[in-house]
């Protein structure tokens, strides 16, 4: 019973962390087609923030890293994704792995390819124990920041009005358009959005490995894509689903696969995802702006 | 109000209005009609800046729209009811009408232009609260109607309003539009129904393959060999 408990907050906390990468891909998708490969690097830009910035405090190190990541977010979208919008998706596909390799090799430049550690994780390492459960803090701390941030975003989209604007140029971008919705201005929200998810993320990710490179973003925006594909892509709800479908399974493999089977536990969890989306390729949620209306 | 002298606009190399000149003055309604591919769409997705014209003028109070952005053009009192209606099918009724509003910053006059509209519209007030994909087809044209007007356009462009819907319904529509001219709003109304958008404009244009094949007021186009010869081009 411990042991299950233990690999539920486990799932959990994985979950969540999935689930933060997914939404940053799923919000940018559904607003412009765009599905940015670059989020990644805006998680890295977050992890260098962290590394440079030291030890200010808890407060002016979150609010630091937040800021580098959205003002990474809005720069790439005024530089390298504005030229490009309304492009076929191929060409905001390839934009954006561009971006994403050009920003990974100039950090590689500017920092070099040795590993920069923090010690930001030490305060967080610490668990504590509830009736012979141990939980990390970083788990708790992962876990109340994603629903907090689920809940403001759900309440900034149903409740704003720069929300409701999004969530009308996610469905349908031409005809926001012509009511008066400001492109430049929905899509640079979007934006911002996302930068703030990646920095949340850089910072739960650098307090779970203390360790910050240039590729630290890659693995996650692999993660975040294969998530809002399983859970629909163009749906919010559907990637955060997925975020923590796809946790809930790696640790579940990694709990209880057989002990020689363990390393090859990315083989099943990917494996179970192919079969999901061969039962269901359109994803568990479907967007409903993407279906016509007959 | 809105004048367009000869407009040309090619999609790739096909060309798909040849030159079109139409005049649109205050407080009236004017009909475009013509069969499918005439131009009728073209010309108002160009009005409204969604498509580039090769060549031409669209003045609006002779004030040019050419290369204005969409939400620019709701700004100077212009709106469009699209084809095919394009409500936002996952947003609901009440945020569908707040969307109308985007171009505004006048609370209090938006707050009495939302009652006006659902007294107007009954069934928009009572699925306020639901998604809007659930109305059916007439109940969302009717909200994109009330959704155009709550930008309190002086000029309206209408696609094709009765396209789909039963025939009370399309009666309503027609309805609405002759008490919004009452109002004194300025209306373009492209339709397929060509005999009661003539009967309901005070002037109309027939448009074929890209060009203008006939005008002229009511009286004159309601003989019917004139409209039959401009559809069929005899």
């Amino acid at each position: 019973m411990h042991e299950l408990i233990q690999n539920a907050i486990d799932a959990l906390s994985f979950g969540s962390l999935y689930a933060l990468f997914a939404l940053g891909i799923a919000l940018i998708f559904g607003i412009m087609g765009l599905i940015n490969f670059a989020h990644g690097e805006l998680i890295m830009a977050g992890g260098f923030a962290l590394v440079f910035l030291g030890h200010p405090g808890w407060p002016l190190l979150i609010l630091g890293t937040l800021g580098v990541t959205v003002a990474f977010a809005l720069a790439t979208e005024r530089i390298a994704f504005r030229p490009v919008r309304g492009a076929d998706p191929i060409t905001l596909l390839v934009t954006s792995f561009a971006v994403s390799y050009l920003l990974q090799n100039l950090a590689q430049v500017l920092f070099g390819s040795v590993p920069k550690t923090t010690n930001l994780s030490t305060s967080l390492a610490e668990s504590f124990s509830i009736g012979g459960v141990y939980i990390a803090k970083l788990d708790v701390v992962t876990v109340v920041a994603t629903v907090v941030l689920l809940v403001g975003l759900g309440l900034f989209l149903g409740k704003t009005r720069i929300g409701v604007q999004m969530r009308a140029a996610a469905e349908d971008f031409r005809m926001a358009r012509v009511l008066g919705v400001n492109a430049n201005w929905v899509i640079a929200t979007a934006f911002a959005l996302s930068g703030l998810l990646a920095g949340v993320a850089a910072i739960l990710l650098v307090a779970q490995t203390g360790v910050v490179t240039s590729t630290i973003g890659s693995s996650p925006v692999l993660v975040a894509f294969i998530a809002t594909v399983l859970g629909g892509i163009g749906s919010l709800r559907g990637a955060v689903l997925g975020g923590f479908i796809l946790g809930i399974i790696t640790v579940a493999l990694q709990a209880y696969l057989p002990l020689e089977l363990r390393y090859y536990r990315d083989a099943f969890a990917y494996g179970a995802v192919i079969v999901m989306l061969l039962a269901r390729p359109q994803g568990l949620i479907v967007a409903k702006s993407i279906v016509t209306r007959v | 109000m809105l004048s367009i002298e000869d407009l040309h606009v090619s999609y790739g190399r096909v060309p798909a209005l040849k030159g079109i000149s139409l005049e649109v003055d205050a407080g009236e309604i004017v009909g475009l009609v013509g069969p499918n591919g005439a131009g009728k769409t073209t010309t108002l997705s160009t009005v409204f800046g969604l498509i580039r014209p090769d060549s031409g003028s669209i003045l609006l109070e002779g004030r040019s729209l050419v290369g204005e952005a969409p939400e620019r053009i709701v700004r100077l009192g212009v709106a469009l009811v699209p084809e095919g209606r394009h409500i936002f099918n996952t947003l609901t009724v009440s945020e569908n009408l707040a969307m109308g509003a985007t171009a505004r910053s006048d609370r209090a006059g938006v707050r009495r232009d939302l009652a006006g509209l659902l007294e107007r519209f009954p069934v928009l007030e009572r699925y306020y609260d639901s998604p809007a994909g659930r109305l059916s087809g007439g109940e969302q044209q009717q909200l994109a109607i009330a959704r155009a007007l709550l930008s309190r356009p002086r000029l309206l462009l209408l696609d094709e309003p009765s396209l789909g819907l039963a025939p009370v319904v399309i009666d309503l529509v027609f309805d609405v539009l002759a008490e919004l001219r009452n109002e004194g709003v300025t209306i373009l109304l492209v339709e397929q129904n060509a005999a009661r958008a003539v009967e309901l404009a005070d002037r109309s244009y027939v448009l074929r393959t890209g060009e203008v094949a006939l005008a002229g007021s009511r009286d004159d186009l309601q003989v019917a060999e004139h409209l039959e010869t401009a559809y069929l081009g005899l």
